[in-house]
């Protein structure tokens, strides 16, 4: 917050200029739609008798009350954090060890590798659920072999299909996060710790690791954000897979409620989800006890 | 960015660098094969598509299967392509530009207020895309404008995470003396940003452009939600719609194969080239 003060603004004419079509857009296709989420979750749809008119009146907190009872809702948040729970981890597990393994001395290539790893991030989301959806399927699958014994796409395995997705999308994107704050440390760090006799994974771990914390916590918050939204993914797989349901994920059950149509249900699931997406990301900054936004 | 520790000094033993290299080989393979099978299938004859060997090709009909995508539907896939690139292409750089304004307005300028709108801003980072989407829809049918190509433009062309990279680099690549001795030789305020600070902000303007188009490029809430004509469609919707109608058409598999390799090359050719913005500008994202 910015002090009370009396000192004369300068070029109030240029700050305009510069912040005024930023913040226009951004009121009406940010903080408008925010509010009108919550002004709709507020609504509710009440008929006087069966078959009349339905009308749209103020029902307070109604729609939370059938948000709090919905159990395919509470069955998706589920679904979503255990994903979260263990793709998030490996994803970031393998991106740090890949980014330590382009970063030491050791490795030859290093510059193809990081390119290889990179590639799938121009594949969006929906293109790599169709070409691991013929990858998994067991008729038109490379490795039949495999997908005719594994059933990749049944209700046992589809969510570790999926996570098997977005992982080789991000993968190589986190890496590169995480790399470039690798090159970012100076050389006199590392060469004050081999004068101490530390070998390459001493340095990895005591030296490296540490300090490229905040650049792993910026990942960790996005993957978090992304794991909550996820919706492509599994919408593409219910083309291949039986297994994935209309509320597979909160923003598929989002997307099927609002097609009912039942907006302010919909529109009481999407604030809940910001809201927990929100907290749980707020949660990691503050747990992890370091600003990676400054 | 570019210091890196000397490397000879060291000796490694080989059994270290042997494992290392295995893991990067391995992880390669992951990384590739998924790819490397989309090209060749995309080469191959709908008949051999099932009966030949995968990873290998069989004979050459990729100029055909080209020729065969681009025309299907009354070549609705060029259509696709071309408002993938108005969208992804034309939407980044607006953004890119509003995001650099307002960056740059909060890192130099000293007003009241100032912190107020960054914070709001740095919320908006935090809010998903897709928890817009819905809200946005309805906001955009009031005024009768869904089923529009401004209905999917206009919203993607907020980037707060842009106005977030611009600010933090504009604070320490910009230096005050520059600026004022801009004013003193009489140039403007917003004419010195295009012709002066701009230059110095173009590694995170890049970035952030880069960051928007993928962004947008990868979107598909929003126009799954908001879009019904399918000449508005941009390109991963479009593959996606064909893709549903597979197990009822299916000639359209080589087609959807096909079309998503067309698609995804122009993005590695664009990676490809801007590659070194990426890693300086990532480093500007991560580390203050």
């Amino acid at each position: 917050m910015s002090r009370p003060t009396r000192r004369r603004v300068h070029h109030p004419g240029a700050i305009a200029i510069f912040i005024g079509p930023f913040a226009a857009l951004f009121t009406l296709f940010y903080l408008l739609p925010v509010a009108y989420a919550v002004w709709q979750s507020t609504r509710t749809v009440e008929r006087t008798g069966t078959f009349g008119p339905a009308e749209e009146v103020f029902g307070g907190l109604t729609q939370y009350r059938e948000v709090i009872a919905d159990e395919a809702f509470w069955a998706s948040v589920g679904r979503v954090l255990l994903f979260g729970a263990v793709q998030v981890p490996v994803m970031l597990g393998v991106a740090l060890l890949l980014a330590l393994l382009l970063d030491s001395p050791v490795v030859k290539g290093a510059r193809f590798f990081r390119l290889a790893f990179f590639a799938p991030y121009a594949v969006p989301g929906v293109i790599a659920a169709i070409m691991w959806g013929f990858l998994y399927s067991p008729n038109l699958s490379p490795f039949t072999g495999i997908t005719r014994e594994v059933d990749f796409l049944g209700s046992g395995l589809v969510l570790w299909s999926i996570a098997n997705v977005v992982t080789w999308v991000y993968v190589g994107y986190n890496m590169l996060i995480i790399y470039s704050s690798l090159l970012s440390i100076p050389g006199e760090v590392y060469e004050a710790a081999l004068l101490d006799g530390a070998g390459q994974w001493r340095i990895a771990w005591s030296v490296k690791i540490p300090l490229v914390l905040p650049a792993i916590i910026l990942t960790g918050v996005f993957s978090i954000i992304g794991t909550l939204q996820l919706l492509a993914e599994p919408q593409v797989f219910r083309t291949f897979s039986t297994a994935v349901t209309s509320d597979y994920t909160p923003n598929l059950l989002v997307y099927t409620t609002a097609a009912v149509p039942n907006q302010p249900l919909a529109a009481a699931f999407s604030v809940v989800l910001a809201l927990a997406t929100f907290v749980l990301s707020f949660t990691f900054l503050k747990l992890t006890q370091r600003r990676a936004f400054s | 960015m570019s210091a890196t520790p000397s490397s000879t000094a060291y000796r490694q033993s080989p059994v270290s660098r042997t494992v290392a290299m295995v893991v990067l080989g391995v992880f390669t393979l992951y990384f590739l094969t998924p790819i490397w099978w989309l090209f060749i299938a995309a080469t191959k004859e709908r008949g051999d598509l099932t009966t030949t060997n995968p990873l290998w090709f069989s004979d050459l009909n990729l100029v055909e299967n080209l020729q065969g995508v681009f025309t299907y539907g009354d070549g609705i896939l060029p259509r696709w392509l071309i408002n993938s690139v108005l969208y992804a292409g034309v939407g980044s750089l607006v953004a890119t530009v509003l995001a650099g304004m307002c960056g740059y307005a909060l890192a130099k300028y000293a007003f009241p207020g100032r912190e107020l709108i960054f914070n709001v801003v740095l919320g908006g980072v935090l809010v998903p895309a897709t928890a817009l989407a819905l809200p946005l829809f309805l906001i955009f049918a009031q005024v009768g404008a869904t089923n529009t190509f401004w209905s999917v433009f206009l919203p993607s062309i907020v980037s707060p995470f842009g106005v977030y990279l611009a600010r933090i680099y504009a604070a320490s690549s910009v230096p005050d003396e520059l600026l004022e001795a801009a004013r003193l030789d009489g140039a403007g305020e917003v004419r010195t940003f295009f012709s002066v600070s701009v230059r110095l902000m173009v590694p995170a303007l890049v970035t952030v452009y880069l960051f928007q188009f993928v962004a947008i490029w990868n979107n598909f809430f929003l126009p799954l939600i908001m879009l019904r004509d399918e000449r508005l469609f941009p390109v991963t919707l479009g593959l996606y719609n064909w893709n549903t109608v597979v197990n009822q058409v299916p000639e359209l598999r080589l087609y959807v194969l096909t079309g998503s390799l067309v698609s995804i090359v122009p993005l590695i050719v664009v990676f490809l080239l801007l590659q070194r913005f990426w890693r300086s500008g990532l480093g500007t994202g991560s580390l203050k």
